[in-house]
């Protein structure tokens, strides 16, 4: 497996970026970490004219939090994020969930917002970002925008960025008061991609439950606060709703029944860490 | 840096295990690749080559990683170790080394390379690993002959000595 030919541009400004992603549209691709898009090139998923590294400018490799969000800019790496020290004070559902992201082999390199730019549909990032009502802010030469997470994931692998922008940081609200969060992932293997992914988080007025790795992309509920069977049964209908398939991994009604099991002890924990 | 050309090769340099190196590649040309054939250093091995079984594993940077989700231009400038960089002198094994030989953590040695610079990484951050937290960090690592067992033996065997080895320094 080998890549076919491209460029490779080293953008030393972002402005630089810009104009490549303006001047080739479709046809280039913004490298960060590599770990989703060099497989995709390598197995040819990915033809791309040109690749625009964006590893090489300072300003995309922060950190910034205030007491309402995190803000986490495009060289992050998920390494990083995952050792900062106030990430499980900030955010606990991103505490929880950054370790199940690939191996730390891989979270050595690739980064948050790569993660979000890929928009696997069993990828824990994305799924993470749609609980907590998290925003995706993109840039071109002509302007900034902020998009809300349920707006731009769209479906498989695709997302509501235009072909001339980037993701220059993704934004997750930090720990509310009041509010618990619990994240449950079941995979052949730590580290593979998840088979079926929940994200919960439980408020005063009942709880949002997001589940990945079922549908096209994530999917997210919100519900009063159900207890017993009434949880039970809201369970099921969204189990039935994901439209679950087949595949070389798991069955369609054993991606169901994880979405029953894990959904409720996702639910569960999330109210206990209310308390 | 200007645009590199798809067609054209380019010259890319690079500390790899101490010392400066330079070579020709495409832009499209794998940093594994570009190790074996266009630096004849064949210690990292290549295996699945979509990041899942962890053979080509290297340090970049300080940090493991695959290189086979590694173009040879991402790496230009950046600090490389190898497999052959481990051993302190020829003819001597580094203590992580040493520590797979005596417990037989390997059979046919095509993980071994890249467990060995993953490890090596984790220790040196972790010096005090438990069993449990270094199965999870090696779940980034297929080995079809050993069962992980032994691997994990030779790794706590060579922290404890790692860690005496710096009480008496």
């Amino acid at each position: 497996m080998k890549p076919a030919r491209f460029d490779y541009l080293r953008a030393g400004t972002l402005a630089e970026a810009h104009a490549t992603l303006a001047a080739e549209g479709e046809d280039a691709r913004v490298l960060a970490g590599g770990q989703s898009l060099v497989p995709m090139l390598s197995m040819r998923m990915a033809r791309p004219k040109v690749l625009i590294d964006i590893m090489h400018l300072p300003q995309l490799a922060k950190i910034e939090s205030d007491v309402n969000t995190i803000h986490i800019g495009a060289g992050v790496r998920q390494a990083k994020l995952l050792a900062w020290p106030e990430i499980h004070e900030r955010q606990p559902l991103l505490a929880a969930a950054l370790p199940w992201v690939g191996h730390a082999q891989t979270r050595s390199r690739g980064t948050i917002c790569g993660s979000v730019a890929h928009a696997d549909p069993s990828a824990e990032i994305p799924l993470v970002l749609l609980a907590l009502k998290g925003a995706i802010h993109l840039s071109s030469r002509q302007k900034q925008r902020r998009v809300s997470a349920i707006d731009f994931f769209t479906g498989m692998m695709s997302t509501a960025r235009n072909d001339d922008e980037l993701i220059e940081a993704v934004e997750a609200p930090c720990r509310a008061p009041g509010h618990g969060y619990a994240f449950r992932e079941f995979g052949r293997r730590h580290g593979d991609f998840a088979i079926v992914a929940c994200a919960a988080v439980a408020h005063a007025d009942g709880v949002r439950l997001a589940i990945g790795g079922v549908a096209d992309c994530p999917a997210v509920r919100d519900y009063p606060d159900l207890t017993g069977t009434a949880l039970d049964d809201a369970l099921d209908e969204f189990a039935w709703e994901l439209d679950a398939r087949d595949d070389l991994h798991a069955t369609e009604s054993f991606r169901r029944n994880l979405v029953r099991q894990l959904g409720r002890a996702a639910i569960e924990e999330a109210r206990r860490c209310r308390a | 840096m200007p645009r590199m050309s798809a067609d054209a090769n380019h010259r890319i340099r690079f500390k790899l295990n101490g010392r400066m190196v330079e070579a020709d590649a495409e832009p499209r040309m794998l940093l594994t690749d570009f190790l074996r054939y266009n630096l004849a250093m064949t210690g990292t091995h290549v295996g699945c080559e979509h990041g899942v079984c962890g053979a080509c594993t290297i340090e970049i940077d300080g940090v493991p990683a695959r290189a086979c989700l590694t173009l040879a231009v991402q790496a230009d400038g950046a600090d490389i170790r190898t497999i052959e960089g481990l051993a302190p002198a020829p003819g001597r094994l580094s203590v992580l080394q040493e520590a797979f030989r005596r417990h037989h953590a390997l059979q046919c040695g095509f993980c071994t390379a890249g467990i060995l610079l993953s490890l090596e990484c984790y220790l040196r951050d972790n010096p005090s690993p438990d069993e449990a937290t270094l199965r999870d960090y090696l779940g980034g690592h297929l080995c079809r002959c050993t069962g992980y067992v032994t691997i994990i033996a030779a790794a706590l065997d060579a922290a404890e000595r790692l860690r005496d080895a710096n009480k008496d320094a």
